[in-house]
Parts: structure tokens; sequence; C-alpha cells
């Protein structure tokens, strides 16, 4: 992400300088998403192709995680990826639900989960790894 | 949990199924090399920046001068097939993280407590956090190269630990010895359900 540094070269500046914003600028100071949800094992799906011109208008950051998310990836991949902290990652997700232009898939929270035939499947597949 | 994850047409994509894994210790005890050793990619970072900013608002104002802390969380994916996926997260290692522990601990199948028997009470926090959660947990020993080696049955008194959590030995850099820990915590999961998967 640092990589290309915007404007002209400066000596100080370099990718080893890391990031020359504040990680929340990218999210206009907002520290709470809009929306809740967003557990680290959560799925994005991109409800749009990558490209998609009703991603123009936004940031850089929200257009990576369409073009990530073109297949289903958990939320801390997302955040992994981008290289950036999971509570901006959330707010950037948050925007991109409120504009229908991903799909979240919330893990299940319920008491009994996962099923048992879950967690043979999760022993026989470690086992044969 | 079908009808949570293929809420959407037949058109769209398989969402897998992911269960989440804790692997915690204390500093130094091999949580991140157990991720490394187990993980199908390589181990991926990912950082929450913690303010002390006031909680409810989103305005930044006066912010400027506040501190701020990243915490980094190790994790790891392993595949069990098209449709299932573990993911270990390792545990911030400092005890003043352990707000992140909640979010980390939630819908959690189990956790791996990585212990360093020459060390063995930075593991106690930990161990204590999970029993009162009620999360189920097994006891990984790394056995570090050096160290005096102990018997899991001295380590379980050490621990004071109820008696059906499993105490295993470990090599955290090894594959092998890794998977082993995690089959001994599904099994542990499934044993605490009544419903034994070990015979297969």
């Amino acid at each position: 992400m640092q990589d290309d540094l915007p404007g002209p070269h400066h000596d100080w500046l370099d990718s080893d300088a890391g990031p020359v914003v504040r990680p929340y600028m990218m999210t206009g100071g907002r520290v709470r998403p809009a929306i809740g949800g967003f557990d680290l094992v959560a799925f994005v799906v991109a409800a749009v192709p990558s490209g998609d011109s009703r991603a123009d208008p936004l940031q850089p950051e929200h257009r990576q995680i369409l073009r990530l998310s073109q297949e289903p990836i958990s939320v801390a991949e997302v955040a992994s990826y981008l290289d950036l902290p999971l509570g901006v990652v959330r707010i950037l997700l948050a925007d991109l639900l409120t504009a229908d232009l991903i799909a979240m898939h919330e893990p299940s929270s319920a008491p009994s989960f996962p099923e048992d035939d879950i967690l043979k499947a999760v022993v026989n597949g470690l086992r044969a790894l | 949990m079908d009808s949570v994850r293929s809420d959407r047409d037949s058109s769209a994509q398989r969402i897998p199924l992911a269960l989440k894994i804790l692997v915690a210790g204390g500093f130094g005890a091999g949580k991140t090399t157990l991720v490394g050793a187990v993980s199908e990619i390589k181990p991926l970072q990912t950082e929450e920046i913690l303010t002390d900013a006031g909680v409810g608002t989103d305005d930044l104002v006066g912010v400027e001068s506040k501190t701020t802390t990243t915490v980094a969380m190790d994790f790891g994916r392993i595949s069990i097939n098209e449709d299932l996926q573990v993911y270990l997260f390792g545990t911030p290692g400092q005890d003043r993280f352990w707000f992140l522990w909640d979010e980390l601990a939630f819908g959690a199948l189990g956790a791996v407590v990585l212990a360093d028997t020459r060390r063995l009470a930075d593991c106690f926090p930990s161990v204590d956090y999970f029993e009162r959660r009620g999360t189920p947990f097994v006891v990984g020993v790394n056995c570090f190269e050096g160290a005096q080696q102990f018997s899991p049955a001295s380590v379980r008194v050490a621990l004071d630990l109820d008696p059906d959590v499993p105490v295993v030995l470990c090599d955290a850099r090894s594959r092998q010895s890794g998977k082993g820990v995690l089959v001994s915590l599904v099994e542990h999961v499934a044993a605490r359900r009544g419903v034994p998967v070990s015979a297969n």
C-alpha cells in the first residue's frame, strides 16, 4: 500500500517509513462502523465485479476489498492483506455493505455449534493432513 | 448452521464454515510458532489500534494527544475441505489486552494453552480465563530444547487443572506435533458434549 507513495519523491519517505497517514484518516475519523457484526471469521463476498463503476466514488481501500472478495474471504484475511487495523477494515466493510456492494456471512453463534459430524470431519481432516 | 450460511440464492458462491481456535500462553511460549507450523498459509497478522478515545462518538477532536497502541494477532488457516476451514488465532500476550480476548473467544471452538515448563506460571492467566469462560481447552507443553522435561501429570498438578482437561507434550515447531495438539482439542470438545469422535 505504501509502496507507491503519491507526490514528489521525498528523501525521508519510502516504503520503510510506513504509512504517511494515520489509519483512521481512511475512515474520515470514524472509529466505529455504522453497523455491527464483522466477526474475524465472518466471510465477505463482493456483490459486484471487481472494477464495477459503482465502486468508482469510493476510496482505493474499498476497491481493494472488492477485488479481494470476489471469492469468499474472511474479515481477518482482508485486514491482513490490506495491512490495516481491524477497526479500520470494519468501517470500510460497513461502507461497502451499506452501499450493497458486498454481502456478509457472519458465523453462527448457536450454543451447540458446531454440529457433532463437523467435529468428526475436523478430527479426520486434521489427521489426514 | 446451514440456514445461516446458505441464505444466498443457489447461484451464489458457497461460503465455507469457519471454526475458530485460539492459541494462548505466556510470552515466548511458542504461540506464533505453533500457528505457523500448522497453517497452510503464511501466518498473517492483523492489527488493532487501541485508543482511549471515547466510545460512542465519531468525533476525534481532542484525540490527537491520546496514546495509541497497536496489538498484533497472528492467525493461520487450515482447510479441512472446500466447505470447512479452521482459523487459528494467537492471542495477544500482554495481560492488558484481555478485552480483545473476549472478541477472539466469542464463538470459538476451543483453545490451546501453550505452557513453557521453565515459566509455567506464565500460562496461569490463560488457564484461568478459559476456565472462567467455560471455553474448552487443552494444555500443550511445549518441549523446549534444554528445558527439563516434565511429565504431563506433573504439569497437570502444577496448573491445578480439572481432571478432564487434556495435557499433551508437543513441539510447537513441528507440523505433526501441532496437528496432534489440535486433534486432542477437537476430541476434547466432542467428549465434553458426550459424543466422542476418537473412535474413528
